[in-house]
């Protein structure tokens, strides 16, 4: 195992996702498990970051991010606040 | 003014809508309305404006929509069937609120019909065309200078109020040539629609619930909003509440209601006396023009009222004539249709008396004559 | 993908498709083909259909336009036109461009108006509850072929080839690298471009034909596709009962908005020649 095995962190958004169990099963580490209708990283360190369960995920429900890179952890977007209106300029 | 010219009505059309700020045509050949195609291919070109011949009337007035959404002024033509091809576009344009002008050169219907002979037919169709109640506007000239004007005021109208406009014309309003002085371009009035001027928070279909008129953005412009054919609230997003739905149709209906006062538009002469009212549109009404002063010639006291508005009727001036007319003659190149509604607002006030030519001719003036003395015996 | 999440309406989310539904992968490869080419969100208009698949639009953050069944791609012609500088993209399903909405696929193809077209293809009519469609394999069940399929359904890719597009692909919802690859290719293409995506409907296709949950009938996409590079080399008895997947063709041709630009300003400069050109300046600026 090389030392600098990346760990990836797994941003999954609840309310949006429907237990529609494909990241589950295509998923070749099996990372993922639903836990109780939902989408749950049971062995993140399992994970290799192939990212086909955010590329297949019909809800985008899961997102796949590499621990320590620069992107900071976006809040669980389903829980945003939407009052504030999208901005439209000219 | 401008030079006197020798013009065709598709023709008078065609320029009124180049006058309006016309630069986006879609359409598809059909007699009697192929020359105003004809014409926008050659014209549009030249004025950085856009001419396309869709695969038919269907692709046409979506075209059009679809322009009209980018901020351009849009137009198609047709006849009687391709009319019947875009009734579902039209009502989109109404929920959706996209201003467009549908030219309609009616022709004897139904079917494909005599495709070179005038009717008037689609009255009823111009207004109910389309399923559910929807808010539309229909304008008929009576002859090639108002083929001018009422191109003019139906992109007026559609751009003030957000809706389709349909301008009802007839093979023969379509294809006589007349002589005729248009006014300058500079002494027109040319409406746009209103623009949205609050940067953030756009919601396209927030107005007054009174009949308001919400302002309008682009596509491209920066606003990314959404636009549907379901119900959908202020925000332009399917909704199907009970209670949006009703507002929103009701303020759709309102539109035409509280615009109704502003573009009503008629013609009369020798009502003021007259006991044998002639109430004609169109093509019916240049012979009935002409019979009405045989008429008058021959001492009877008859008198023509010529609706340029269909579509909202100007109900108020008719029902004040027929308050104080003994009768009321209907010549029609129909069966009775325009007469359903002259019935409906002279309401037995004045007996009405249907003259329906369905033959491809035009009306000889004689025929109304015979009408208007049939009775006035 | 969280810069993809700001191509979203997130408000709007989560959205109506049932779950294990592959429309929401085609929308999600399209947003990210769109990220990754870095599009000006002001400059996109995505229009839709009627069907479950032109329910996608309102979850994008463009000018969005969902419009009568069948007629997306005129629409989508009217604005392309008046507006050649937005990148415009069509979402539409198999029903939607290959039944009702057939006249106008083939004569876009045949313009060749730089308009990208995504068909979300899961052969039925889901919206309505489980109906054949142009696409419905032969044999297979619908609400309206309660004894199997007698119709043949069209090869999209060759019927959009031989109407005139310029750019052809076909991937499907398992393939999700590969479907983005396309739809981004598509998106570059100056010129009609056609993606094909077939996609799981497990509710009423998926039930009805008895193929099980999105997961199996996402495995019968994987045993069945064939990547067209790989078929090069395969013998017709390996490609039995397979269907191509990747790029099916790719031959630009002159766009048909900028023919017509093209035009416009010969027309202009010898009117404008005519005219002796007294024309305002804004007259001469398109």
């Amino acid at each position: 195992m090389s030392e600098q095995k990346k760990a990836f962190e797994h941003v999954i958004r609840e309310r949006w996702c429907k237990g529609c169990n494909i990241c589950v099963a295509f998923c070749p580490k099996q990372v993922l498990v639903l836990r109780n209708g939902k989408v749950h990283a049971a062995h993140p360190d399992q994970c290799i970051g192939c990212r086909m369960c955010e590329l297949r995920c019909p809800d985008f429900a899961i997102e796949i991010r590499e621990k320590g890179s620069a992107e900071s952890l976006g809040r669980d977007a389903s829980e945003v606040d939407y009052a504030i209106k999208p901005e439209a300029h000219q | 003014m401008t030079q006197a010219k020798l013009m065709q009505g598709n023709e008078a059309c065609t320029l009124g809508a180049l006058a309006a700020g016309l630069d986006f045509y879609a359409g598809y050949p059909i007699t009697p309305s192929t020359e105003i195609a004809e014409l926008c291919a050659e014209e549009l070109p030249k004025v950085g404006g856009k001419f396309i011949q869709m695969e038919d009337e269907i692709g046409s007035i979506a075209a059009i929509i679809g322009a009209s959404l980018t901020g351009r002024k849009a137009m198609t033509a047709t006849s009687g069937p391709g009319f019947s091809l875009m009734q579902e576009n039209i009502g989109y344009a109404g929920i959706a609120e996209v201003p467009v002008v549908i030219i309609d050169v009616q022709r004897v219907g139904p079917s494909t019909g005599q495709p070179t002979s005038p009717a008037q037919g689609d009255v009823m169709q111009a207004r109910w065309g389309t399923h559910g109640d929807h808010p539309v506007v229909v304008l008929a000239p009576g002859n090639v200078k108002e083929c001018f004007e009422l191109t003019v005021k139906a992109f007026n109208i559609a751009e003030e109020y957000r809706l389709p406009v349909v301008v009802l014309t007839d093979e023969v309003i379509g294809h006589m040539r007349e002589k005729v002085v248009l006014p300058e371009l500079s002494e027109l009035k040319v409406s746009n629609r209103v623009q949205p001027q609050a940067p953030g928070g756009y919601k396209p279909y927030e107005a007054d619930l009174d009949g308001g008129v919400p302002p309008m953005a682009r596509f491209g412009q920066g606003y990314r909003y959404h636009v549907t054919g379901l119900f959908h609230d202020e925000t332009g997003f399917p909704s199907n509440k009970g209670d949006v739905t009703d507002r929103f149709l009701r303020r759709l209906q309102r539109k035409v209601e509280k615009a109704e006062p502003a573009i009503r538009d008629y013609f009369t002469e020798s009502t003021d006396d007259c006991d044998t009212l002639v109430v004609a549109f169109g093509s019916s009404a240049m012979s009935s023009l002409s019979a009405v002063r045989q008429a008058r010639a021959a001492g009877i006291k008859a008198g023509l009222f010529r609706p340029k508005t269909i579509w909202p009727f100007p109900e108020e001036a008719l029902r004040e004539l027929a308050m104080r007319v003994k009768r009321i003659i209907v010549p029609e190149m129909n069966l009775g249709q325009l007469a359903l509604e002259i019935e409906r607002v002279s309401g037995c006030k004045a007996p009405v008396t249907r003259v329906s030519k369905v033959n491809g001719e035009l009306f000889k003036p004689e025929e109304i004559l015979a009408a208007i003395r049939g009775d006035a015996k | 993908m969280s810069d993809t999440m700001k191509y979203f309406r997130e408000n709007r989310l989560p959205h109506i498709w049932c779950p294990g539904c592959g429309h929401g992968t085609v929308t999600g490869a399209l947003v990210r083909a769109i990220a990754k080419l870095k599009l000006d969100k002001n400059k996109v208009v995505v229009v839709s259909g009627i069907g479950c698949s032109s329910r996608a639009p309102g979850y994008l953050d463009f000018d969005t336009l969902h419009t009568t069944h069948g007629r997306a791609l005129a629409f989508a012609t009217g604005i392309k036109l008046s507006r050649p500088d937005l990148k415009v993209i069509v979402m539409t399903g198999d029903g939607d461009a290959t039944a009702i909405g057939g006249n106008h696929f083939i004569h876009a193809a045949r313009r060749n108006i730089d308009i990208t077209t995504i068909v979300m293809n899961n052969n039925i009519y889901g919206m309505t509850s489980g109906q054949y469609s142009p696409m419905t394999p032969k044999g297979m069940l619908g609400t309206t072929a309660p004894y199997g399929n007698v119709e043949r359904s069209f090869d999209l890719g060759k019927l959009a080839i031989a109407a005139g597009a310029t750019y052809v692909g076909r991937a499907t919802s398992y393939h999700v690298t590969v479907l983005q690859d396309l739809i981004e290719k598509a998106l570059l293409n100056k010129g009609f471009s056609v993606v094909e995506a077939l996609t799981q409907c497990p509710t009423y296709m998926g039930r009805k034909n008895k193929l099980g949950g999105p997961v199996e009938m996402l495995e019968w996409f994987k045993a069945r596709a064939v990547n067209i590079k790989a078929a090069a080399v395969m013998t017709p008895d390996k490609l039995e009962g397979k269907f191509l997947i990747g790029e099916l063709y790719n031959q630009p041709e002159p766009e048909y908005t900028a023919e017509y630009s093209a035009m416009a300003d010969q027309v202009r400069r010898r009117f404008d020649a005519f005219q002796g050109g007294v024309r305002g300046c804004e007259q001469n600026s398109d």
